[in-house]
């Protein structure tokens, strides 16, 4: 029972957010904790292939971006009512956008999986970083799509009985989405398959010698964190009404991974807590700074330092046990 | 099928050192083949081809009759090949019982399977404790792997690669850095098994090698100089001189 007591503290505080906001008149806070779960989502998607996995994935931002894009061209299709490519009409429902980004975002990681994980190290690192560029850059030359300019969604997609144009039942969705994501996530990471994962982040060769073809299980798991990012993406088109080739630049991978490693490389909560500190220390160092992009390298060098494990590592220290 | 696994004219090179040298070589089923040769002689290298980490230059290798020269080392584990490293290779942060798990899952099966619980996967845990409850590791189930001695780490090395459930079982260097309690446990253990699947052992400790091998071949600069019984290695002036020669025998 000791175990259900984080996740029902972070349902509850995220919950009552938009009331808390309401109370002390501070819109930005109910924003700030939308993007907290979708980043978090995002990033523990990434946990899964980089801390249980292993696979230091620097290209994650191009599924998120995927993601938003599907949601943006469904929409910008169903708005002109012209089919994509003559043949598929658009869409401004949650349920038919949602999936499909999953999928897109999904054969996307499965092409640049393929290709980026018969090599490793340093390599692997610089694949996947180009190709996630690739990505940015096509999107960037999509005139068709706003180029960089991206899509502007008039309207948040739809569910049927719920008002999305109310920004809080907005937010609700989010967090309906987020709170279903990491019960799957739990599942995974406890699965015959989550093992097997943990044990390729070991020792690879010890796999092998076990009778594991290491490749595909990599696959597999860099497709499923693919969409995992993609879902968060398409969550983050919907509450931004927004899309565009920033959300997949190089430098969101890096926040992602900086996320992950604050939080806690490896640990089920610590995506949730990275993405929280992250995008609570940009915000108040934001308003303080306008070089709070320094403030934050020196709080990420002092944690990476001297923390071992990321916050999650640190809390178990202070509770005086091993993670 | 008298021969478990049949090795023709295997040649591996690195660079301008020929590790391999035309190796041919038999085991037969149910036998325990020793490899021994001096520092360097290709005995870890030519496991590595065996098992399929590292690829041949020429040669076949056949495994209970099929060709697996060109298979990759997950399948060979699947038709029955299982190794132990000469230098522990195991998953460190894992328990002794949650490595011994994964091999037994991974041997099971189910290991896309993503809505299971892992912990629930009783007969997984049943045969992990029997095989870890017939070891010199039962105590240590719950012991984290970088915490285990270097003796017990050579242990579960070995009770890994039972996991697997081997017709054959290639052995570089059980007994490396065990002391004389320890080998002589590992030299029982592996005399227990004797008969339930065939084995390669290299191994230096010649106490070992003469107390267990049915037949020994000996290795030097890639080549198999000798194939033959404990007292025909023992006697033959040209093993004398490479190799029970330059080291205490
Ligand atoms: N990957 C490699 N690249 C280049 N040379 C190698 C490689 N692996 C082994 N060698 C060389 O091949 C030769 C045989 O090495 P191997 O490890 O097979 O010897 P060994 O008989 O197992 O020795 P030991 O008894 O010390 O374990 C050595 O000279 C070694 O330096
Ligand atoms: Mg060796």
């Amino acid at each position: 029972m000791r175990k259900l007591i984080l996740p029902i503290l972070l349902i509850a505080i995220f919950a009552l957010m938009p009331l808390i906001a309401d109370m002390v008149g501070k819109n930005a806070l109910m924003t700030l904790s939308a993007r907290i779960l979708m980043y978090a989502m995002a990033a523990a998607s990434l946990n899964l292939i980089l801390g249980y996995g292993g696979m230091v994935s620097f290209g994650h931002a191009a599924y998120f971006g995927v993601g938003a894009y599907v949601v943006g061209i469904l929409y910008s299709h169903w708005m002109s009512e012209v089919p994509i490519f003559g043949l598929f009409p658009g869409s401004n429902q949650l349920f038919v956008t949602l999936p499909i980004a999953m999928v897109m975002s999904g054969l996307a990681a499965l092409v640049i999986g393929a290709l980026s994980l018969r090599t490793g190290g340093v390599q692997f690192i610089m694949i996947t970083l180009a190709f996630a560029q690739m990505i940015f850059f096509l999107f960037v030359s999509l005139t068709a799509y706003g180029g960089e300019d991206g899509i502007i969604i008039r309207r948040a997609n739809e569910v049927p009985g719920l008002n999305m144009r109310d920004k809080t039942t907005v937010y609700y969705v989010i967090l309906v989405v987020a709170v279903l994501y990491f019960a799957w996530m739990w599942r995974v990471v406890h699965s015959s398959f989550g093992q097997v994962l943990k044990g390729i982040r070991q020792n690879e060769r010890r796999m092998e010698a076990m009778g594991i073809a290491t490749y595909r299980y990599k696959l597999y798991a860099f497709v499923l964190a693919g969409m995992g990012a993609g879902l968060a993406g398409a969550l983050m088109a919907n509450f931004l009404r927004f899309t565009s080739p920033d959300m997949m630049h190089w430098t969101k991978s890096g926040e992602m991974i900086i996320m992950v490693i604050l939080g806690g490389l490896g640990t089920f909560f610590g995506p949730i807590l990275g993405a929280a500190a992250f995008l609570i220390l940009e915000f108040y160092l934001a308003s303080w700074t306008e070089h709070w992009q320094l403030g934050l390298g020196l709080i990420l060098l002092v944690v990476v330092l001297f923390t071992k494990g990321g916050i999650i590592g640190a809390i178990a220290r202070l509770k005086g046990g091993r993670e | 099928m008298t021969e478990i696994l049949r090795i023709e004219n295997l040649q591996k090179r690195f660079g301008g050192l020929v590790a391999t040298d035309n190796v041919s070589l038999d085991v037969h089923t149910g036998e325990i083949h020793a490899l021994i040769g001096p520092n360097g002689a290709g005995k870890s290298t030519l496991i590595n081809q065996l098992c399929g980490e590292l690829r041949q230059d020429a040669g076949v290798i056949h495994l209970a009759g099929r060709d697996i020269s060109h298979m990759p080392a997950p399948e060979r584990v699947d038709l029955g090949l299982g190794r132990t490293f000469q230098v522990t290779s195991l998953l460190e942060d894992f328990t002794v019982a949650e490595n011994v798990g994964l091999a037994v899952q991974a041997r099971d099966g189910g290991n896309f399977r993503i809505f299971d619980r892992v912990t629930g996967r009783t007969s997984v845990w049943e045969e992990t404790g029997h095989l870890l409850s017939g070891s010199l590791l039962n105590d240590r189930r719950d012991a984290r792997v970088a915490d285990l001695s270097h003796g017990e780490k050579k242990q579960l090395e070995l009770v890994m690669a039972l996991a697997t459930q081997p017709r054959l079982l290639l052995l570089d260097e059980p007994m490396a850095g065990l002391g004389h309690l320890e080998s002589q446990q590992m030299i029982d253990t592996l005399n227990g098994l004797r008969g339930e699947m065939s084995m390669l052992l290299v191994e230096h400790d010649m106490e070992a090698v003469f107390a267990l091998a049915d037949r020994i071949s000996v290795l030097v600069y890639g080549q198999v100089i000798m194939t033959g019984t404990a007292d025909e290695v023992r006697n033959d002036p040209r093993v004398r001189e490479a190799y029970l020669g330059t080291e205490d025998a």
